[in-house]
């Protein structure tokens, strides 16, 4: 049961609401299951209600993860 | 001699019923005040029950659909336009002119005038702006809970020069698949009405007249093989057709296909493949190599072109199988549609 | 879109294919089983396995919470639907499932019964509140990415005072579902897990560390882009070759070890586990699945339509190989009736249905690679 997907918060909407923005389509859905949530962060979206948040430095550490490798493989050709 | 008083229609608060349909004054006062006005045309206005027309001396073309589309208003368009636009586009894949059209309706006793004004001046509209007038019609009532407030069929004939043989089985090996602009938008904005999805989007209906793109492609590349407007089930399975048709195989390249960013994030959220929603506005073309370049400047050339794009190319398959090498770097099948494409959340 | 496109980079994942390629040991097999039913569906439908090094093998497991329904589960859904005065609220993926006697949710609706898609369970509580004079019955399902969300409504339903919503609870367990498969007899050599994305983003990573622990088998915990499916499986391919069985966590954007405590305390207040499940293919897993709470026996379908609910076990198809396709023993087109009788349009067994089960996913994905270009289709 995994369809889910981030997207970010653009307005906080009384009764534990918010409405979401993804790609320039929005949505209102519930934050019942997560504390603390502010206009700006991002969001996992499943059925209606956020999962938990996003985080951000920890999305950008695993990208730069995936660009090192092709870093080192250079490296490695370098050297051989 | 004074003339009988008439009320005339309510179209603010009236609704059709019965008397509508039954071929009487009421009838006869529905034709009146609502169709003749809003269609406006010679034939029409002679009041009888069939339009005469001469067609100059080449093979004609002919096409029927029916159209049930609920909601009746999107964004982007109507039943009434989308009614218009479909047969014209049917006709029009043939390579053809289309010439004239033909509308039955069956009304659901109880539907608001007013609604049916504005379906019928709407599709009245569009069928000036594409100069295909209707020529004749007929209208039926069905009692309350018989019908989903209105369905229209509309039938169009038109003409197809010699030298130009567009159909389905004749793609071949080595040919180029092409679209004519971004896919997906149509379903997209209906689903976007239907209240229980609840979300936003500025995406509207692409639904349109496509006879005029037609005739600038027939005339840049008068041998093209094949012509389709991928409408319900969308451009796969479209595709899929064209290439069971034909008895080839495909291989697309997903980069390639044009999806505006709205009509894929709408996708994303409620678990859609772009390809496999309804088009309204948009063809596929299927040309030989040498011919691409040529069709595609003369697509891009014209206004409802303008995001064309080559996606792929035919291929021997004896499988008949649609194969896209993805974005991602992998290869996939782009199947038929199963069932009906419903949101998913697994 | 934002930290969905990025994920799905073409030259990362070259670059990914590289560092897998280069660790794989070439006389070595690596079988690694997917669980979860949306890792599945965007390895087929992003063409993950043509990346991979043909000795790095993709094992399609039981995460498709729809695949694994029984069929006995469905023919109750369908007599819910059908009992005068009742609306059967389901999400979308449920209506095309077989039931016995040829019958599915969908064709139960187009016969009469009042099913009703939705795409959250806050429809059928509007629905609810809106039609009083009307019971609402929410056929819910899936791991527990989806169960919280239950838990809430039925919360919001007692907060109310709502006296007809109920749901008919379906909702089943990870780990549970994970240990059945290693405890499966003739077990399937499997090197390793990717461990679920979205369900561990609400359960931690600690839960996976008894699979580590107990049977050896590393676990990492991958996001849901295929650039995040292709990193985990660098990531285990790599603690194979060290012989390290850890749980680790690709998906660190959105997973913790604890994960969302405030979710699992509501979903802890409103269900218990079951002491046995019934799963389809599986067969009986103990505490695999939730029910309802005895203080929410108001709002527990099972309690208060028994007769409806009490529908008899069903067994699968003779020719289904459903069961061991679910547990990766065969594959999908190791099935005689694969394609053939079983296909997407008519699907026999539970794995055909869904799109993220292994034998539709394959079928729509990728069986042009069970036969050559120039071979005639059989």
């Amino acid at each position: 049961m995994c369809l889910a997907v981030p997207a970010q918060v653009i307005a906080l909407r009384p009764g534990d609401a918010a409405l979401v923005d993804l790609g320039g389509v929005r949505k209102e859905i519930s934050l019942a299951l997560v504390d603390g949530v502010a206009v700006g962060d991002y969001v996992i979206v499943h059925v209606g209600f956020a999962l938990q948040t996003l985080d951000r430095d920890e999305a950008a550490r695993t990208l730069a993860l995936f660009a090192a490798l092709d870093e080192a493989h250079a490296v490695r050709e370098a050297d051989a | 001699m004074k003339a009988d008083y008439i009320r005339p229609l309510d179209f603010r608060a009236g609704c059709v019923d019965m008397t509508h349909g039954s071929g009487g004054r009421a009838m006869a006062q529905l034709v009146d005040e609502l169709f003749l006005p809003a269609f406006d045309n010679a034939w029409l206005s002679r009041l009888n029950d069939q339009a005469q027309f001469t067609v100059p001396g080449r093979r004609m073309v002919m096409s029927t659909d029916s159209h049930v589309v609920s909601p009746l208003f999107f964004p982007g368009g109507d039943i009434g336009c989308l009614a218009v636009h479909g047969t014209i586009n049917d006709v029009a894949m043939a390579g053809a002119a289309p010439l004239y059209l033909a509308a039955g309706f069956v009304l659901e006793e109880g539907f608001p005038l007013g609604e049916l004004r504005r379906i019928v001046e709407s599709m009245a509209e569009a069928a000036r702006a594409a100069r295909v007038p209707v020529v004749c019609g007929d209208t039926k009532v069905v009692q309350k809970g018989k019908g989903d407030g209105v369905f229209i069929t509309t039938t169009g004939v038109g003409v197809v020069a010699d030298g130009v043989e567009i159909s389905g089985d004749r793609a071949r090996p080595g040919d180029r698949i092409l679209v004519s602009g971004t896919i997906g938008d149509h379903g997209v904005a209906i689903l976007s009405h239907r209240e229980n999805l609840g979300f936003e989007t500025t995406i509207r209906s692409d639904t349109a007249a496509l006879h005029g793109l037609v005739a600038a492609m027939v005339e840049a590349v008068p041998g093209l093989h094949c012509l389709r407007d991928p409408t319900r089930g969308g451009l796969a399975t479209t595709l899929n057709e064209l290439a069971r048709q034909s008895g080839v195989g495909m291989r697309l390249d997903e980069a390639a296909i044009p999806v505006a960013p709205e009509v894929s994030a709408a996708c994303e959220l409620l678990g859609l493949d772009p390809l496999y929603v309804a088009n309204e506005g948009k063809l596929v073309a299927i040309c030989a190599a040498g011919d691409a370049e040529r069709l595609l400047a003369a697509m891009r050339a014209h206004p409802l072109g303008g995001s064309a794009a080559q996606i792929g190319e035919v291929v021997e398959d004896a499988r008949r199988f649609v194969q896209m090498r993805t974005a991602f770097g992998g290869q996939r099948v782009v199947d038929w549609l199963t069932g009906e494409p419903l949101p998913r959340i697994c | 879109m934002r930290y969905i496109d990025e994920f799905r980079d073409a030259g990362l994942a070259r670059n990914i294919a590289r560092a897998i390629a280069q660790a794989a040991q070439p006389a070595r097999e690596y079988r690694l089983m997917e669980f979860c039913g949306g890792h599945t569906h965007a390895i087929a439908r992003y063409g993950v396995q043509d990346l991979l090094p043909p000795n790095v093998r993709m094992i399609h497991g039981p995460g498709c919470p729809v695949c694994v329904l029984p069929i006995a589960r469905i023919d109750a859904a369908i007599a819910l639907a059908r009992r005068p005065g009742t609306t059967l609220v389901t999400y979308a993926d449920t209506l095309r499932v077989p039931a016995s006697g040829g019958q599915s949710l969908l064709r139960a609706k187009a016969q009469g019964a009042d099913v009703r898609m939705a795409y959250s369970v806050a429809e059928a509580l509007a629905l609810a509140r809106a039609q009083p004079g009307r019971e609402v019955v929410f056929f819910a399902i899936g791991f527990e990415t989806t169960t919280p969300p239950t838990a809430v409504a039925v919360r919001c339903a007692r907060a109310e005072g709502l006296k007809n919503f109920s749901v008919f609870c379906n909702h089943v367990l990870t780990p549970a579902a994970m240990a059945a498969i290693l405890d499966a007899p003739g077990g399937v050599p499997l090197d390793g897990f990717v461990g679920p994305a979205h369900v561990s983003t609400v359960i931690g990573s600690r839960p996976y560390e008894r699979f580590a622990r107990e049977y050896g088998k590393p676990v990492v915990i991958a996001g849901f882009e295929p650039l995040d499916v292709m990193q985990a499986i660098r990531m285990l391919v790599h603690q194979v070759n060290d012989g390290r069985a850890e749980v680790e966590n690709e998906f660190t954007r959105a997973v913790t070890p604890d994960g969302n405590r405030k979710a699992i305390d509501l979903m802890d207040d409103v269900f218990e586990t079951r002491e046995r499940f019934a799963w389809r293919g599986l067969g009986e897993i103990p505490r695999s699945g939730f029910r309802l709470r005895e203080r929410y026996a108001a709002f527990d379908a099972e309690r208060r339509f028994p007769a409806e609910v009490a529908a008899a076990p069903v067994p699968d198809h003779k020719a289904c190989e459903c069961g061991a396709i679910l547990r990766g023993h065969k594959r999908p087109q190791d099935c005689k009736v694969f394609g053939t009788v079983c296909t997407p349009d008519n699907p026999i067994g539970a794995c055909m249905v869904s799109s993220e089960g292994a034998c539709a996913a394959h079928y729509s994905y990728g069986r042009y690679r069970d036969t050559a270009p120039t071979q005639e289709a059989a």
